[in-house]
C-alpha cells in the first residue's frame, strides 16, 4: 500500500480532496479505493457546470466486477473533468492521486467530515481488523 | 441437466440434513398472515391424458383459416430447417447457457444475432433481446432519460402512428418513473405525423419515439422528423419492422445524425404467431450510449491462450451488479426465440428478406386495390404504406369480421376501439403467405359479408 500523500484530506468513502491555489476542489479515489476495484474499465463523469451536493451522485468508475458510485465529498459545481479517463481509465489504478484524478469543483460549501491522512489511515487499520 | 424426482425418503434424508422438520419449516420467514390457505379459484388438477385433449381442442379452434391480421404480429413462412435446428435439445432446454466457459456455441449465436440486427438497423450496438415489441419501447425510454445528459425531462413524445398497446404499455412500466407519453398529431387524409401542427409547450421532450411503419401501415417521413427531435434536444428511438429494414432505410441513416436507440418486435424473423408469445424484443442503439442499453450483451474477446471467444460484457450494469442503479431489472432474453431468428435470417441472407419483404408489399396493395373497389369500402390515407392498410366500412367492423370468421377468414384488426375518430376502421395485412387465390378469396367473402349484412339490416 503505497504512502497517503499529506497534502490531501480523506473521507469514509474513500475519496480524497486537494484544495487548490484558485480556491477550486480537486477530487478522486484513493488508493484502498481502486485496489478494491481491480482494474477499471469505464468511468462515467459529471457535465462540467453541472452542480453537486454533499454526499451526492457525481461519477462512476466501473470495473469488470462492479460498479461503483463516487459521491461529492463537498458541494458544488464542476468545472473540469479529467477528459483522459475516457479512453484511459487505468490511470486511476496507475496513480490515483495524480493522473488518476477525477473531477474538480468549485465548492459553495465545506468539506463535511473530511479526514487528514493520519485519520484516514487509523480508519483504514481499523477497517482491516 | 436433466430433471431428477426426489422420493418421500429422500426428502426426509435431506430434511434431517439440515435439522429442518419439514419443508414448510423452510418458509416460516413469510408473515403468517401473508399465506393462502387455499386456492378457491382455481380448479383441481387435470391429468396428463386430461390435459392433453383439452389442449389438442383449443388448438384445432385456431387450425385451418386464413389470417389478415397484422397490428404487429405477422404471419410470415417459417422454413422447416428454422424449428428443426431450435427445437434440439441443446438449445430447446439447456437452462442459462450463458457462461462463456459451458456455452460458446450459445454465445456465438446470439452474437451473430447481434451483429445481423445492427446490420438492419444501421445502428452500432444490438443486445441479446427483451422480451418483446411493447416491453422494449419502455426500456428505450427508460434507456433516453437516462442517456440523454443535456435533459431533465420525462416527456415522451410519441409519433401518431405508435402502436396503442405498446403506448400503454409503456406507461404501465414507467409510471412509478414519473415519464409522461404524449402524442403527436395525425394528419387524417395521409396517415402519417403531422410535425407542422406540432408545437412544443412547455419543457422540451427528452425523448421522440418514431414507429415506422406505423401501426397503420403508412410510411412516415423519418428524416424531417429525425432532425426536428434532435433540434428540440430529444434522443430519436425508432421502433421498427425488422422485415421491413431489407427494404427501408434503416434508423441509424435517418436525418442527419440517424436514430440513437432502435427497438421493436422481433416475431417476424422465425417466430409463430403462437397467439401472442412468446415474441422478442429487438434493441440496438449507438455506441456511445450503450452503457445505457439494458439486457445481456455478447462480445467477443480472447482467453488466455489467445483463442478467439466470445462472453457476456458490459455487466456492470446489470442488476445482478448494479442493484438499485442497474439500467434495467431485465437479466435475461428470449433465447430460444433469438435463436430461431437467427437461423430464419441466416437462411434468407439479405436477398431473401428482401423478397419477403416485397412480395408481402406487393400482395397487400393488390388486396387494397381489390377491396376498395367494393362499394361501402374506402381506403383511409393516401401516404404510402408498407404491407398493411387501413379501410373504412360503411357499416361497423365487428359483424362484418364474425362473418368473415365464420368463413374461416380473419379479415383484418378491428381499430374502432382503439381509434374511433377514424370511424369504421379495419387493419388488413397481406403477407407473402398469402396467394392471389387467398386474396380473391377475401375479396369476395367480403363483398358477400357487406351484402349479407345490409340484407340483414
Amino acid at each position: 500500500m503505497s504512502e497517503l500523500p499529506g497534502d490531501l484530506k480523506y473521507t469514509k468513502e474513500h475519496e480524497w480532496l486537494r484544495q487548490e491555489e484558485d480556491g477550486s476542489v480537486t477530487i478522486g479515489v484513493t488508493d484502498h479505493a481502486q485496489s478494491a476495484l481491480g482494474d477499471l474499465v469505464y468511468v462515467e463523469l459529471p457535465e462540467v457546470g453541472q452542480d453537486v451536493e454533499c454526499g451526492g451522485d457525481m461519477a462512476v468508475v466501473e470495473s469488470v466486477k462492479a460498479a461503483s458510485d463516487v459521491y461529492a465529498p463537498i458541494g458544488g459545481t464542476v468545472i473540469q473533468v479529467n477528459e483522459d479517463l475516457a479512453d484511459d481509465p487505468e490511470k486511476i489504478n496507475a496513480d490515483p492521486y495524480g493522473d488518476g484524478w477525477i473531477v474538480r469543483l468549485q465548492p459553495s460549501g465545506d468539506a463535511g467530515d473530511a479526514m487528514d491522512p493520519d485519520a484516514y489511515q487509523a480508519f483504514l487499520d481499523e477497517l482491516d481488523e | 441437466m436433466p430433471f431428477i424426482p426426489h422420493t418421500d425418503d429422500e426428502v426426509q434424508e435431506m430434511l434431517s440434513a439440515i435439522g429442518a422438520s419439514s419443508i414448510d419449516e423452510l418458509f416460516d420467514e413469510i408473515p403468517r398472515d401473508l399465506l393462502i390457505s387455499n386456492l378457491d379459484g382455481v380448479p383441481a388438477a387435470l391429468s396428463e391424458m386430461e390435459i392433453s385433449r383439452l389442449m389438442h381442442a383449443r388448438a384445432a379452434e385456431d387450425c385451418g383459416v386464413v389470417c389478415f391480421i397484422g397490428a404487429g404480429a405477422y404471419e410470415h413462412h417459417i422454413p422447416t430447417a428454422v424449428w428443426d435446428i431450435a427445437t434440439r435439445g441443446e438449445f430447446y432446454s439447456a437452462y442459462t447457457p450463458y457462461q462463456a466457459e459451458a456455452s460458446q456455441g450459445t454465445l456465438q449465436t446470439i452474437y451473430e444475432y447481434q451483429t445481423m440486427i445492427t446490420s438492419l438497423t444501421g445502428l452500432d450496438v444490438s443486445n441479446a433481446s427483451l422480451y418483446d415489441g411493447a416491453s422494449g419501447l419502455a426500456e428505450a425510454a427508460l434507456m433516453a432519460v437516462r442517456a440523454n445528459r443535456k435533459s431533465k425531462s420525462k416527456r415522451v413524445l410519441l409519433a401518431s402512428g405508435v402502436n396503442a398497446t405498446y403506448r400503454k404499455v409503456a406507461q404501465a412500466i414507467t409510471a412509478s418513473q414519473g415519464l409522461t407519453f404524449e402524442i403527436m398529431p395525425l394528419d387524417a387524409a395521409s396517415g402519417i405525423t403531422d410535425l407542422s401542427k406540432m408545437k412544443i409547450d412547455g419543457e422540451p421532450p427528452v425523448a421522440v419515439v418514431i414507429q415506422q411503419p406505423s401501426f397503420f401501415g403508412t410510411l412516415e417521413q423519418v428524416d424531417a422528423l429525425t432532425d426536428w427531435a434532435h433540434e428540440q434536444g430529444a434522443l430519436l428511438i425508432a421502433i421498427v419492422n425488422p422485415t421491413s429494414l431489407a427494404v427501408l432505410k434503416a434508423p441509424g441513416n435517418w436525418g442527419a445524425e440517424g436514430a440513437d436507440i432502435a427497438c421493436g418486435e422481433g416475431q417476424p424473423l422465425g417466430v409463430p404467431l403462437s397467439s401472442g408469445g412468446p415474441y422478442f424484443g429487438i434493441m440496438a442503439c449507438k455506441e456511445k450510449i450503450v452503457r445505457q442499453m439494458p439486457g445481456r450483451i455478447v462480445g467477443r474477446t480472447t482467453d488466455l491462450d489467445g483463442k478467439p471467444g466470445f462472453t457476456l460484457t458490459l455487466q456492470a450494469r446489470e442488476q445482478h451488479i448494479r442493484r438499485s442503479k442497474a439500467t434495467s431489472n431485465i437479466c435475461t432474453n428470449q433465447g430460444l426465440m433469438v435463436t430461431a431468428a437467427t437461423i430464419y435470417m441466416s437462411l434468407l441472407g439479405p436477398r431473401g428478406l428482401r423478397r419477403v419483404a416485397l412480395t408481402s408489399v406487393r400482395q397487400t396493395a393488390k388486396l387494397a386495390a381489390m377491396i376498395s373497389a367494393i362499394e361501402g369500402i374506402e381506403k383511409v390515407f393516401s401516404a404510402p404504406h408498407f404491407h398493411e392498410v387501413v379501410l373504412r366500412l360503411d357499416r361497423p367492423v365487428g359483424p362484418v369480421l364474425e362473418i368473415l370468421a365464420a368463413n374461416n377468414i380473419l379479415g383484418g384488426f378491428d381499430l374502432t376501439n382503439d381509434y374511433p375518430e377514424l370511424g369504421h376502421a379495419l387493419l388488413v395485412c397481406a403477407t407473402e403467405t398469402k396467394t392471389d387465390a387467398d386474396l380473391e378469396l377475401y375479396a369476395a367473402a367480403l363483398e358477400k359479408a357487406l351484402h349479407d349484412s345490409q340484407a340483414k339490416t
